[in-house]
């Protein structure tokens, strides 16, 4: 039964995910395009198999402000939303960096600014990777491009996430969250008891008892040596990530020339653009960042020595070219190409702009 | 070999739907499947599409450009996708709907007269059936076994008391496509 290859939308497979990787607390609000998972979460009804919590707050601001306190119990709690309902969780996110606690969120991207439309978009990258909220805190970002990504990185953005205290984020669009693919569901996790919650994380408020101190969860730091210290603490703590967490997926790229930089659906389309762009002699290669932070600067750096230059191919109007740009460091040509508001690019358009923007011949 | 697919018309005349059982049946087939439907407000009445793709190795991307099958059922989408078919492709409609044929001569032209068939089918609703048998006629891509299991995996248990009523739908969709 666990091994059973079934057919299901990007967004159910986050939902089946959740229940599978033993999560403790789903609290999310509906948005389309990403409502899905909390329908199929309500339909799967886990609080009567696993005991998982399944909730539909009264709006996003109520949903994260509940998994930071379920993170703060030490629980594996996580939401979901898309661009306009995780702006609104932003306040939210940097209090939970700040308080050091794991947890996941899941945005499948729509089309923006402001309510902007229900298609598919990669606009909210800079919100991902440079902040959203304030302050100096990282997420972790998975971009998946596949239906069984969607439930690959529920695991991985959860173990990352406790691995380091620190919210995890998967990062998907429309494309993602809405299209069947074939997926094979992992086994049934057993959700941690109280017991284990109190060993693994004994940072968490699970009711103090009279061998330790008392532990307080907050990002809360009026003494500023203190808040600096914390911040030190949290930037060795991304440096860590950074130099171990990094993941991307090369493809075609040993002969490369030219290199198109493409994550979640957009690697999906780029990878069609480089069968085109082959059969028609030009070596394209395609390198996909799987963690959009930390990102794959080292790759990218080296074959920046070897390539006649980088197409940054995003759904946007030019977002992850700037951390393509740092990585070159001037070292080779570095172009963007990208469609904006939820228009979807097509894989001979890819090909056109690379010729337009990089081969110019 | 490879099959990129959209099957194109209003929302409510199972054109999604159609897409998942078609997906399903290449599933059961063991292919690599996607399936891709435009979703939102034009689901409600407007023009609905989805993208299906079969393929015997990984398929990179979901969403296309260019089709080697078109199934059209509608004019606006006629007029949309008629246009995307691959030449030397092939493009199958529903006469019902239709004032505008398809004018192309590099593509392979079929027609179905599927909303007439289910008029007179004891159940309207096996109008995307009918289809569906049409283009497997026309594009064996899976064996009709598979698309019943096909059937029984998206249908939920409830409705599948409705299989056999599909497959009638399916077999008279198969002798009724005809070549322009």
């Amino acid at each position: 039964m666990s091994e059973e290859i079934r057919l299901m939308k990007g967004n159910e497979a986050i939902a089946h995910a959740a229940v599978r990787y033993g999560v403790d607390g789903y609290f999310g609000y509906p948005i389309t395009p990403q409502s899905e998972i909390l329908e199929t979460l309500t339909e799967l009804r886990p609080w009567e198999t696993t005991g998982m919590v399944v909730l539909q707050a009264e709006s996003e601001v109520a949903a994260i402000n509940m998994v930071y306190g379920g993170a703060g119990a030490g629980k594996k709690v996580m939401t979901s939303s898309s661009s306009p309902g995780v702006s609104l969780k932003q306040e939210g996110i940097s209090y939970i960096a700040g308080a050091e606690l794991p947890c996941l969120i899941v945005n499948v991207m729509r089309g923006g600014p402001g309510l902007g439309t229900i298609q598919p978009s990669q606009a909210d990258y800079f919100q991902t990777t440079k902040g959203g909220g304030h302050g100096d805190y990282r997420l972790i970002a998975l971009a998946p491009s596949s239906v069984q990504e969607m439930v690959d990185f529920v695991g991985l953005g959860l173990d990352l996430a406790f691995k380091y205290n620190n919210p995890a984020i998967i990062l998907a669009d429309g494309v993602i969250g809405q299209m069947m693919e074939k997926v094979v569901l992992p086994k049934q996790q057993i959700r941690r008891t109280e017991e284990e919650i109190r060993k693994e994380c004994p940072w968490a408020i699970t009711g103090k008892t009279a061998d330790r101190k008392r532990n307080v969860i907050t990002s809360l730091e009026l003494d500023p040596e203190r808040m600096e210290q914390n911040n030190i603490r949290f930037q060795a703590k991304y440096r860590t990530i950074e130099e171990n967490e990094v993941r991307y997926e090369e493809l075609y790229c040993e002969d490369a020339e030219y290199i198109a930089v493409a994550f979640g659906s957009s690697a999906r389309i780029c990878l069609k653009a480089v069968e085109i762009a082959r059969e028609q002699g030009i070596k394209l290669g395609l390198l996909r960042p799987i963690t959009l932070w930390p990102f794959p600067t080292k790759i990218i750096k080296e074959y920046a020595e070897k390539v006649k230059g980088f197409l940054s191919v995003e759904l946007n109007a030019g977002q992850m070219v700037e951390d393509i740009r740092l990585s070159v460091n001037g070292r080779t040509a570095v172009e963007h190409y990208g469609r904006m508001g939820g228009i979807v690019f097509s894989p001979e358009e890819i090909v056109e702009a690379l010729k337009e923007k990089l081969i110019k011949e | 070999m490879k099959q990129e697919i959209i099957i194109a018309g209003f929302g409510g005349q199972g054109v999604l739907s159609m897409g998942k059982i078609l997906a399903y049946s290449g599933l059961m087939e063991g292919k690599e499947v996607s399936w891709m439907p435009s979703y939102g407000p034009e689901q409600r009445g407007g023009t609905a599409n989805v993208t299906v793709i079969l393929s015997d190795d990984r398929i990179s991307s979901p969403v296309l450009n260019s089709f080697d099958i078109a199934v059209v059922l509608n004019q606006p989408s006629m007029d949309k996708f008629e246009s995307k078919v691959k030449p030397g492709g092939i493009l199958i409609f529903d006469g019902y709907g239709i004032h505008k044929v398809p004018t192309r001569t590099d593509i392979h032209v079929y027609r179905i007269d599927a909303m007439d068939i289910a008029a007179g089918m004891a159940d309207a609703k096996a109008f995307n059936m009918i289809i569906l048998g049409g283009l497997l006629k026309i594009s064996p891509m899976v064996k009709l076994e598979n698309v019943l299991l096909g059937l029984k995996k998206s249908l939920p248990e409830r409705h599948h008391k409705l299989i056999p009523m599909n497959e009638q739908a399916i077999l008279k969709g198969m002798e009724s496509v005809v070549k322009l």
